[in-house]
């Protein structure tokens, strides 16, 4: 009890200090200048509509390919734990077969929500949306997928295929921009085109359409292995 | 304000459960509800009032009237990571109530306090 | 219009508090679904649509579906 009244107090002091803090900062009033400078030449440099887009491929693009890493570092982490450190392997066993409306729907709706996911991360530079959204709706597809026929596997060699040839598709473009005249890590060589035009800002669509297919493939598989640890060897508890 | 009130809030909820509740489980909600009100914080700094989203849809739109696009990319790459790295808790977490038989940290030997 | 933002912000607390309040996992585990499913609609006001998407399809779908498979694999309730 007496543990509690102490904790209570501690995150007490914790929230005070941040409303102590976020006096100095009003809500609704004033930017960044860095913000307020993308906002103003985005669109010249970089030649997309979306600036939220510019900033994760083009102005913190290095980040970008850093966060990719961590994923793929995770993935493989979730992959590892499960099929090598697992040690009482059981058989596989018969889980509850799942309803014929779930069976059927599925059927129907997976390759609208894989359409769906494609849209998004190819008009990740003119719309809301992108590489890391539309990839997770792609694997999400995947998981209705595992909930309809439990018996699913996707094929791991295509998975890390795709995963492979995407971040290699990231890394490549980085490095040519480096062997240009005007060298910076993910220049933007191509050309700039229309604003609002479907094959505009330069490398930014390819960037974000290899993110997508990256994250698609990275929590297809953490999915995977997850679904694999209750049906291989999982069972009713 | 209220969307930093709210966001003090939960981070204050979430640090609860990381500190109180002994089950394993109990412990990662906080901490996924600990990094959602952090997300919410850094993108209400970004807020201006009566803003409009940053994307230049139509031709003639006020750059000076968009809210600011910075959080806003932060926090994409942080919800991404925040998920791959749950998932990499949630596979400890299976392998250690294998391991122990338990998800009380209590019980836990080495992670006891 | 304005009081939109106050009703989801208790609503999003209220969630948040039960989650991690019930003794049952798997509802703990949807509370929490619950409460990022709000919070998606927050950054949607926030005009962060961006955020939102990701929100939505991450931190409401996947996240909860990892967490639903792992309170299965271990224990249902909270002792």
């Amino acid at each position: 009890m007496i543990r509690k009244i102490v904790y209570s107090i501690f995150l007490a002091t914790i929230v005070l200090a941040l409303v102590m803090f976020f006096a100095a900062y009003p809500f609704g009033k004033n930017k960044m200048t860095v913000g307020e400078y993308y906002l103003n030449n985005g669109v010249a440099q970089t030649g997309a509509s979306n600036i939220v887009t510019s900033v994760v491929v083009d102005y913190r693009g290095f980040d970008t390919l850093g966060e990719v890493s961590v994923l793929f570092g995770a993935a493989a982490g979730v992959a590892i734990l499960f099929f090598v450190l697992a040690e009482n392997r059981r058989e596989r066993k018969n889980i509850t077969s799942p309803n014929f409306v779930v069976k059927v729907g599925s059927r129907i709706i997976f390759p609208f929500i894989l359409l769906f996911g494609t849209y998004i991360f190819i008009h990740g530079h003119l719309t809301p949306g992108g590489g890391f959204q539309g990839g997770s709706i792609i694997a999400s597809g995947f998981l209705l997928l595992y909930l309809a026929y439990p018996g699913t596997r996707v094929s791991r060699k295509k998975l890390s295929a795709v995963e492979g040839l995407a971040g290699l598709t990231f890394v490549l473009l980085g490095l040519y921009g480096l062997m240009l005249p005007e060298s910076s890590f993910l220049f933007n060589f191509l050309p700039k085109g229309q604003l609002n035009a479907l094959l505009s800002a330069g490398i930014l669509p390819i960037i974000y359409i290899a993110i997508g297919f990256k994250v698609a493939a990275e929590f297809a598989g953490i999915v995977d292995d997850m679904m694999c640890e209750v049906i291989c060897r999982g069972g009713e508890k | 304000m209220i969307y930093y009130l709210g966001s003090f809030l939960l981070i204050a909820i979430g640090l609860y459960a990381i500190i109180i509740k002994k089950n394993l489980i109990k412990i990662l909600i906080g901490l996924n509800l600990a990094a959602s009100g952090v997300n919410l914080l850094i993108v209400s700094i970004g807020y201006i009032k009566n803003g409009t989203a940053p994307i230049f849809s139509k031709i003639g739109i006020n750059p000076s009237a968009m809210v600011d696009p910075i959080p806003q990319a932060l926090t994409l790459t942080a919800i991404v990571i925040d998920a791959s790295e749950l998932a990499l808790a949630v596979a400890f977490v299976v392998l250690l109530y294998r391991h122990y038989g338990t998800l009380d940290i209590k019980k836990i030997r080495s992670l006891k306090w | 219009m304005i009081y939109i933002s106050w009703i989801l912000i208790i609503l999003m607390l209220i969630l948040a508090v039960v989650s991690i309040q019930l003794k049952n996992l798997i509802a703990a585990v949807v509370a929490m679904g619950a409460t990022s499913l709000i919070i998606s609609l927050l950054f949607l006001l926030l005009q962060a649509p961006d955020v939102a998407m990701a929100e939505a399809s991450i931190g409401a779908a996947l996240t909860m579906i990892i967490y639903i498979i792992g309170v299965r694999e271990t224990e249902r309730s909270e002792k």
